[in-house]
């Protein structure tokens, strides 16, 4: 038999070297989470999925999980920190949701409407961060980065082409840096068939010429809130 | 020579090795000013990584200038010590005299002017770097010569050498300080009683990290040591963290200043218990000026038989490599110094696996500090017993301090382990002291019906800063510069720290500009709760303390500020128009709103 640990009170079974995310993964739960995909190692930055494992915070991405080990993840004390670090998110970029066409199909806005963020909160950073729209299929709108890194692990693991890298320090500095001399993503091999151009949880890497083909109402949170949605595969937006 | 042959001899010194990013990065800025794009992709090439990667590791730290800078870069050393002697005034005139705005490169590209963090010279400040060399004691008088030297466009090697020389300042001396070893003997002492001996011999003088956390050296040591090294080049490492970058902190300056042989025969017993080959110094940018004696020290330890092959002749091989940073103050943390010796972004790593089993090039590798590695020659020469006799239960031997502010004689003091806050004030000469910020921002703020606390694990841990602060300072404008400290050091890799540290900042700011209300301290509090559980190392753990202590002991000082008991907001009608009225040059009476209080 499995070893389990108790998540929220609730037995969660789990193999040896799993984490606390990829045990309740596997197990249906959710807890909620940015930057981590299933698919690629934890980075660990985003600390939405920070949970209180035997009194003591961690993120459960990185966490090994431990037999016996008593985790709380959805209770009042850290859905209010995640919230605010929602608002952090949403106060530090550009995120304009009405018009945007990941709406419905972002995790950070699904994430937000699961944990009740009402309002950014914070006054807004209104950071001046271009678009590059030099490559012929695809636009990269960085107003919406949340800084998970996923499109840098997938150019580089999956698609070996190492398109980008996070550079840069701190608050102004920190962004996704492009692999050309000219900082220009059509001067790199990028291609729409890249692993990489269907990764991004927010609306940075975005495809041309398809907007809202499928309306808003209909999209993937609109069906049904993320937290029951653990399951299945992540559906990456079609090219 | 070109531009890119000089970029090639820098690549081929290093071997085009990748994991020497950083110091190539530096090196080829060294000799060509910034790092143009056409340099990256050059440097690149050279070392075969995605450029992408070289423009993000280069764009990362702050010393390191990926646009055109000026062929004078000065940066004034912004510590709340170097404000309190008056560096804002300096400053200002200079970019007066200069009629240069702070962070703009002149029109001509001549000179730019700005502020960096704590150059670790508090103890002589107003402190700056010109062109990354260190400059103390700024006066008036030596401002306008130097503004002289810059317009005549005067090489700074060729500025009076007594502007740079940098004092010591040792006050107090106790066991380390007051050590009477001769070179090498610790390290043949340490050699004859063995590895596995000498462990025991740390273990048994209960050495503790003296970069402020405290960890057991010897329990340190030993797991290094029993860990295994893994793939094609398995080995273990020795790290000296010399990237002593806490405001307020500059004991490691003078230890490398002035007892460069004691850190690094520190390092080689350290290496012999561990069974490393091979140690590294990471030495702040802020200390370049530095590298060169240290170079010759360590090449003095060559000749003398006590660094190469076959150590004293006992079989035991070991040399030493100094990598510099290029400010930033992260890499303190052991995780992030190890990237940046990689050639990455100092970005702290996930922990476990922690960096004695998987630390540098992903081998079992002991980071410890300056001071650590100079106690430990104590304790191999004279045991451990004898160590374990001096300072308190808990923590024995010796604390060197770094004291700076309000008192008479700033400098280095060392005590044993267990001296009070009252008796360090007493010893330099403070008087009328109203707080004392231990261990630096990222320390505590000791209040005087505190003073009688005693410098020690188990009371006050400290990195070793120590500033004073008089009756006549305002703590609120300490804990909002160690506010800006903190949101320009982030490393922006979490989201609490990243945004958090400026969330901070600016209510920080807000509050000083007199739109502050209960409402932001009650949101300041939240922040620190934020930040302290969910930040991914101690920059974000820790950097609320100064404001939640101030907050906490000082309350009078925020309070005072507070515009009203209720909401204020943070928009300033009449201040939004400021461009504006840049722009137009007007500043009449008709072009200013008054806000709502006033109308």
């Amino acid at each position: 038999m499995s070893p389990t640990f108790q998540l929220d009170g609730e037995d969660i079974a789990f193999t040896p070297g799993q984490t606390i995310m990829q045990a309740a993964k596997a197990a249906g739960v959710y807890i909620p989470h940015l930057c981590w995909h299933p698919d690629f190692p934890a980075h660990g930055s985003c600390k939405l999925c920070t949970v209180k494992a035997n009194g003591r915070f961690g993120s459960s991405c990185t966490m090994e999980a431990q037999a016996g080990m008593s985790v709380e993840n959805r209770t009042a004390e850290l859905d209010d920190k995640r919230r605010t670090l929602l608002q952090m998110f949403f106060v530090e970029g550009n995120h304009f949701c009405p018009s945007c066409e990941k709406s419905g199909n972002c995790t950070l806005q699904a994430t937000a409407y699961e944990l009740k963020m009402m309002s950014p909160h914070f006054d807004m950073f209104y950071p001046d961060r271009p678009v590059d729209a030099s490559h012929p299929d695809v636009l990269l709108d960085f107003n919406r980065c949340i800084m998970c890194s996923l499109c840098v692990t997938a150019s580089r693991d999956v698609d070996k082409k190492n398109v980008f890298a996070m550079g840069g320090r701190g608050i102004l500095g920190r962004r996704i840096h492009i692999n050309s001399e000219s900082g220009r993503l059509a001067d790199t091999n990028f291609a729409l068939t890249d692993r990489a151009a269907h990764i991004c949880p927010v609306g940075v890497i975005l495809p041309k010429r398809k907007g809202f083909a499928v309306p808003i109402g209909e999209r993937r949170y609109d069906k049904a809130p993320i937290n029951e949605q653990v399951k299945e595969p992540l559906k990456e937006t079609a090219p | 020579m070109t531009d890119f042959s000089r970029i090639d001899a820098v690549l081929d010194r290093h071997d085009r090795n990748g994991t020497r990013l950083v110091q190539i990065l530096r090196e080829t800025q060294e000799q060509l000013g910034w790092l143009s794009p056409a340099t990256l992709s050059r440097i690149a090439t050279g070392i075969g990584r995605p450029r992408a990667e070289v423009s993000g590791t280069a764009s990362f730290y702050s010393f390191f200038h990926t646009r055109p800078r000026g062929q004078y870069c000065v940066l004034w050393s912004d510590n709340i010590t170097d404000r309190m002697l008056g560096n804002t005034d300096l400053m200002d005139a200079m970019c007066k005299k200069l009629w240069l705005e702070p962070g703009r490169v002149s029109e001509d590209g001549l000179v730019s002017v700005n502020t960096t963090s704590c150059t670790g010279m508090c103890d002589q400040g107003p402190a700056v770097l010109v062109n990354y060399r260190a400059i103390p004691r700024m006066t008036q008088a030596r401002l306008g010569e130097l503004v002289g030297l810059i317009r005549e466009q005067k090489p700074v090697a060729e500025w009076p050498a007594e502007w740079f020389e940098v004092e010591d300042n040792i006050r107090r001396k106790d066991i380390l300080l007051g050590h009477e070893l001769s070179n090498g003997q610790a390290l043949k002492t340490a050699l004859e009683r063995g590895a596995q001996g000498t462990l025991d011999e740390i273990k048994a003088g209960k050495l503790r990290g003296r970069g402020g956390a405290g960890f057991s050296t010897g329990m340190k040591w030993e797991a290094c040591r029993n860990a295994v090294g893994t793939g094609g080049s398995p080995a273990h490492y020795v790290v000296c963290n010399a990237d002593e970058g806490e405001p307020g902190t500059f004991k490691d300056r003078v230890l490398l200043n002035s007892y460069a042989d004691l850190v690094f025969e520190g390092m080689s017993i350290a290496g012999y218990v561990v069974g490393a080959k091979k140690g590294l110094i990471y030495l702040r940018g802020e200390y370049r000026y530095l590298l060169e004696p240290m170079e010759s020290t360590l090449a003095a330890r060559r000749a003398a038989g006590l660094l190469g092959a076959n150590i004293l002749g006992k079989g035991f091989d070991f040399d030493i490599e100094i990598h510099l940073g290029a400010g930033a103050y992260v890499c303190g943390e052991e995780s992030a110094l190890i990237e940046s010796l990689e050639g990455k972004p100092g970005r702290p790593r996930i922990r476990p696996p922690f960096p004695v089993t998987r630390g540098y090039l992903d081998q079992p590798t002991t980071v410890n500090n300056v001071e650590t590695l100079a106690a430990a020659c104590l304790i191999a020469a004279h045991g451990g017993a004898w160590y374990a006799g001096h300072g308190t239960e808990k923590s024995a031997g010796s604390k060197i301090l770094s004291v700076s502010g309000d008192c008479e004689r700033p400098g280095i003091y060392e005590y044993p382990y267990g001296v009070t806050v009252r008796q360090v004030l007493e010893d330099c000469g403070a008087t009328d002291s109203q707080a004392v910020q231990i261990s630096g921002p990222s320390g505590i703020c000791v209040a005087a019906e505190e003073f009688g606390r005693r410098i020690a694990f188990e009371d006050l841990p400290t990195a070793g800063a120590f500033m004073v602060f008089d009756e006549t300072r305002d703590l609120f404008e300490v804990a909002r510069n160690f506010a800006h400290f903190f949101a320009h050091e982030s490393c922006g890799f979490c989201t609490p720290c990243r945004v958090g540290t400026t969330l901070v900042r600016n209510m920080m700011d807000k509050i000083s500009r007199g739109q502050g209300s209960p409402y932001d301290i009650n949101e300041l509090f939240k922040l620190h709760r934020v930040m302290q559980g969910a930040s991914h190392c101690g920059l974000g753990n820790s950097a609320c303390n100064p404001v939640f202590d101030t907050l906490n002991k000082f309350r009078p000082a925020y309070e005072r500020r507070l515009k009203s008991l209720d909401y204020e907001p943070a928009f300033d009608l009449d201040a939004a128009l400021s461009q504006a009225r840049q722009m137009t040059g007007r500043d009449d009476a008709a072009a200013h709103l008054s806000n709502e209080e006033t109308t």
